[in-house]
């Protein structure tokens, strides 16, 4: 591998390979600073020259139109892709000749060519590896890496040199300064490249939130990824919490808001149950993970119901039932939860039982409950709820 | 090849047991093909709409026992709209039609409805064992009827399922005549139970070796339950509530120290912890334990018990064992093989252990093949320290709650750590990755990840070249799942003819457009390639602008059976 490595790139190129590894902190520290970026990118560039790729007609033709474009920002995808794409054809074994000699061998300096993707990765990797290899301690693998954190700038180093960074070299080496420079100050860069030692640069929170799919504040469908099954059992098994003496432990699920992704909808952020209310034909939605308590959702309930219910009363011929509400005015819909008012709020919970809602503790409701009803009052109580079998069975529909 | 008469070569075939070896006998030569097929007892089917049922029936005409796997795999996270499909019914109808002799039926993912339970327990009079995991789409009085028509039954396993429970009386269903049940597991199942009932089931099935009870079960009955069978070696406890100083519980002292072949333990679905100490008598002799269904036992109570389990090779717990706790794991068993720490609670933020623990498991336990770990965080050293001390990973899944988190100390990707699992675990087949992630995971994996089967991927990743490093790389992929991640046309039109070497692959929320899609399909008749438009976020008038329309959900597989004719509306299949 030394053999080949020197017969292609020459004396020249191995000083300048050696000190971009090892310059990657400077990279990302340099990246402000065009002067560096510049003298290094054309030390890249007369690199890149001298080691063409196979698939080299492409290369070089990439090579010249990119170097126009040093300082552009854009585009570090498209060319690493294209490089990549053009490459693909080529190599296939690469994966298993990291410590072996390359099986596609080519005549003449395409052997040593730092290619983009997954070939590149091979040839090149094995090429930097024993390179490096040869200037530095000999660590083969990621296994020789010190395990404690606080040689973390060795560490970093160490494995900028010993792994075969294609995604760095590549920038580093190949292709377009464009893809050199923007990969540096792209988010990759800002993510790999920053200097080990240092704390994490404003860069990196400004990236990672940069692409839009990858952050995920609060909770995302189906993450974490475990099933509905597991997720319901923290809320489910806290009754029987209830009664024991609780040593507050981080497993106390009675602290969780367990606003669970039991499909009562179909792969929806949120949790939306149907709410129907009596007297009103059209039932509506409500998204229980919205709210964290019950009053909050007494108070979510009556502004749903509450331009419905007037409706109905006004449609609703001659005599109304509350005689103190007049035509065209809505009145609040309160006692919801304590019985006081005109309606109570209960739910058909997963069971199928009908349950007068306020009962238990708001994340084991939200976990238990399918659907909401707003009852008259006067129906509930002679309902008894919950108790009789009988009961359940017509409460059950 | 013709030295042989053909009992011979069935004969030698009988000692191949694995289905990939058996799929290789067949390709031999004609003759073999033959005669393995019709000697093939066991039949494995990945993915039940990779070929029809009859073509199964009719090649493998000795066939007892068959597998089937329904919803791709990130059904299990809600990804899949229900519906989606994985119906087992048409492969019942289509066995029963074709007298095909079943006698076992395992099911991964599918959906089960009564019927087909009932015409299954009509239609194989040898029928002897069901083994339901993650499915869905029935109610107990489906397995009234498995109870009450499985003349056999020897076996009802229900995992994990979505049951439906009218509170029939199925479990009184077991004629009386019933004595051959061996394992029956109900853990899942909500409602309440026919306690005696159960009862006398177990107390006329003498050759019971597995039970596994629900919540409903309270601790008297498992008591008795237990006096009664004290042969049990694998034991699921439904409901573990009592006073400690009442006399059951003494009782149930007194029954579990007769359990002395009890190797497995798991269930505790409803929980008093300070009571568990009525277990401790078996944990020497216990070689799997799950007690991941059971958020109610507190770090110290879980502590107590496992120090008591030395033999442990199967480990299955929530995160609230803390990494003090997995410190214990890592001391006392050191047969280790699997661990699976569970969240107890699956949002951010809370859960209990870190790297650290993890590293001292690897540290403990030598033997480690299979993990599946969740965790507030990771470093890329501890990661390379468990590469270092555990290189043989079969299965290792990485779940850092916060989807895209960096190295908690240096604030780096965690390129590095993965490319040292993969590296070092020289026979890994299944690995899932979570964290910040670029591209230099996926160049690492292509590179090493030799003997990879299934890959997982979600909020990783920075462009095509990923993807591509690891179509390119691994040989043996066949199943690739992918979510949330920047990978798009470029990346799945790459090798095109990779997916016909694999099972599966699975886009979600990544950047492959419709019309990326269209033209693989053009490409590979030989895969079906669905789209699952839900919510009708697509629109398909036609025209060439739709093409550039994102895919938000693309699953694609290989298949023998065309187009499938049970898509829902929202499915559409390229």
């Amino acid at each position: 591998m030394m053999e080949e490595c020197s017969k292609g790139s020459g004396a020249a190129c191995s000083p300048k390979l050696l000190d971009l590894i090892p310059k990657e902190m400077e990279w990302a520290v340099a990246k402000g600073k065009n002067g560096d970026v510049e003298r290094s990118s054309v030390e890249i560039r007369k690199l890149e020259l001298r080691l063409g790729l196979p698939g080299d007609d492409e290369w070089s033709l990439k090579n010249t139109n990119t170097a126009k474009n040093m300082n552009r920002e854009r585009d570090h995808h498209d060319s690493l892709f294209s490089l990549g794409y053009f490459n693909h054809g080529h190599h296939h074994n690469h994966h298993h000749h990291f410590h072996h000699h390359q099986p596609s061998h080519k005549a003449g300096s395409h052997e040593m060519s730092p290619q983009v993707g997954p070939v590149a990765g091979s040839s090149s990797s094995s090429v930097w590896f024993n390179q490096q290899q040869q200037q530095l301690a000999p660590p083969s693998s990621f296994l020789q890496f010190p395990t404690t954190t606080k040689a973390a700038t060795d560490k970093q180093q160490s494995s900028c040199l010993l792994l075969p960074t294609v995604a760095k070299e590549s920038s580093q080496l190949c292709c377009t300064k464009v893809g050199a420079i923007d990969l540096q100050q792209g988010p990759a860069e800002k993510k790999a490249f920053s200097p080990p030692a240092a704390p994490p640069t404003p860069a990196n929170t400004a990236v990672a939130n940069s692409s839009q799919k990858r952050t995920a504040p609060g909770p995302v469908v189906g993450w974490p990824p475990i099933r509905s099954f597991r997720k319901n059992l923290a809320s489910s098994s806290s009754s029987s919490k209830q009664q024991q003496t609780t040593d507050s432990q981080s497993g106390n699920p009675n602290k969780k808001a367990a606003t669970s992704d039991k499909p009562v909808e179909v792969c929806k952020k949120g949790m939306f149950v149907k709410i129907n209310m009596d007297g009103v034909p059209i039932g509506r939605k409500v998204d229980l993970t919205a709210y964290d308590s019950y009053p909050r959702l007494s108070t979510a309930v009556d502004e749903l119901f509450r331009g419905l219910l007037a409706a109905q009363r006004d449609s609703s011929a001659g005599g109304n039932i509350n005689k103190q509400q007049q035509e065209g005015e809505e009145k609040a819909i309160t006692g919801l939860l304590d019985g006081s008012g005109e309606y109570t709020l209960v739910y058909e919970d997963n069971e199928g039982d009908r349950m007068l809602v306020g009962d238990v503790p708001w994340h084991m409701f939200v976990s238990t409950v399918k659907r909401l009803r707003v009852l008259k009052s006067s129906e509930v109580s002679a309902l008894s709820l919950g108790c009789s079998k009988q009961e359940k069975m017509v409460a059950m529909k | 090849m013709n030295y042989f008469p053909d009992e011979v070569l069935e004969h030698i075939f009988d000692f191949v047991g694995s289905h990939k070896d058996r799929n290789s006998v067949s390709q031999v030569c004609k003759l073999w093909y033959r005669i393995e097929s019709y000697s093939r007892q066991t039949v494995f089917v990945g993915n039940c709409y990779a070929i029809g049922p009859e073509r199964v029936a009719e090649r493998f005409s000795g066939l007892k026992s068959i597998t089937l796997k329904g919803k791709p795999h990130f059904a299990d996270f809600n990804l899949v709209p229900p519906d989606w499909g994985g119906f087992v019914y048409p492969w019942i109808e289509a066995f029963a039609r074709s007298r095909v002799g079943l006698e076992e039926l395992r099911l991964k993912r599918m959906v089960v409805s009564d019927e087909s339970l009932e015409l299954l327990s009509r239609s194989f009079p040898n029928f002897k064992s069901l083994v339901l995991v993650s499915c869905e789409g029935f109610t107990t009085d489906g397995l009234a009827a498995v109870a009450a028509y499985c003349r056999q039954l020897k076996e009802l396993d229900l995992q994990e399922n979505d049951v439906e429970d009218h509170r029939g009386h199925w479990l009184s269903c077991f004629p009386e005549s019933s004595t051959s049940l061996v394992s029956l597991n109900f853990a899942c199942l909500k409602g309440d139970i026919n306690l005696p009932a159960l009862e006398r089931l177990v107390a006329r099935s003498p050759n019971l070796k597995s039970l596994r009870l629900s919540r409903a079960v309270p601790l008297d009955v498992l008591q008795r339950i237990l006096i009664r069978a004290p042969q049990l070696l694998d034991l699921g406890v439904g409901s573990y509530l009592h006073d400690p100083d009442s006399e059951n519980y003494n009782k149930l002292v007194t029954a579990i120290q007769k359990c002395k072949s009890v190797r497995s333990l798991s269930g505790f679905l409803d929980v008093a912890p300070h009571c568990l100490s009525a277990f401790h008598i078996i944990c020497p002799n216990l070689t799997s334990l799950n007690l991941s269904y059971a958020p109610g036992i507190y770090d110290n109570e879980l502590i107590k018990l496992i120090r008591h389990c030395h033999k442990l090779q199967r480990l299955w717990i929530l995160d609230c064992i803390g990494d003090k706790g997995l410190e214990v794991v890592a001391s006392t068993c050191k047969d280790l093989e699997e661990l699976r720490v569970f969240p107890s609670d699956p949002y951010v933020g809370q859960a209990a252990v870190t790297e650290e623990g993890l590293v001292a498991i690897s540290r403990g336990c030598q033997k480690l093949n299979s993990i599946l770990y969740f965790c507030q965080q990771m470093t890329n050293a501890a990661l390379i320290t468990v590469a270092k001390n555990c290189p043989n990973f079969v299965r290792f899944r990485l779940c850092i709650l916060d989807p895209t988190k960096p190295d908690a100390v240096t604030q780096q990707p965690l390129d590095e750590g993965f490319g040292a699992i993969v590296q070092a675990c020289k026979g890994l087949k299944r690995l899932s990755l979570s964290g910040l992630l670029t591209d230099q995971v996926f160049l690492y994996i292509g590179m090493y990840a030799e003997q990879l089967e299934m890959l997982s991927i979600a909020f990783a990743g920075d462009s095509d070249k990923g993807m591509q490093y690891v179509l390119k790389g691994c040989k043996k992929l066949r199943k690739l799942e992918i979510r949330d991640s920047p990978f798009g046309n470029a990346a799945l039109l790459m090798d095109v003819a990779k997916y016909e070497t694999m099972r599966s692959l699975w886009m979600s929320s990544c950047e492959v457009t419709l019309g990326g899609c269209k033209a693989l399909a053009k490409r590979m008749p030989g895969l079906n390639v669905e789209i699952i438009n839900e919510n009708d976020q697509m629109e398909f008038v036609g025209g060439c602008d739709d093409d550039r329309q994102k895919v938000e959900k693309m699953y694609l597989y290989r298949t023998l059976a065309g187009q499938r004719r049970d898509a829902p509306e929202f499915v559409w299949t390229l």
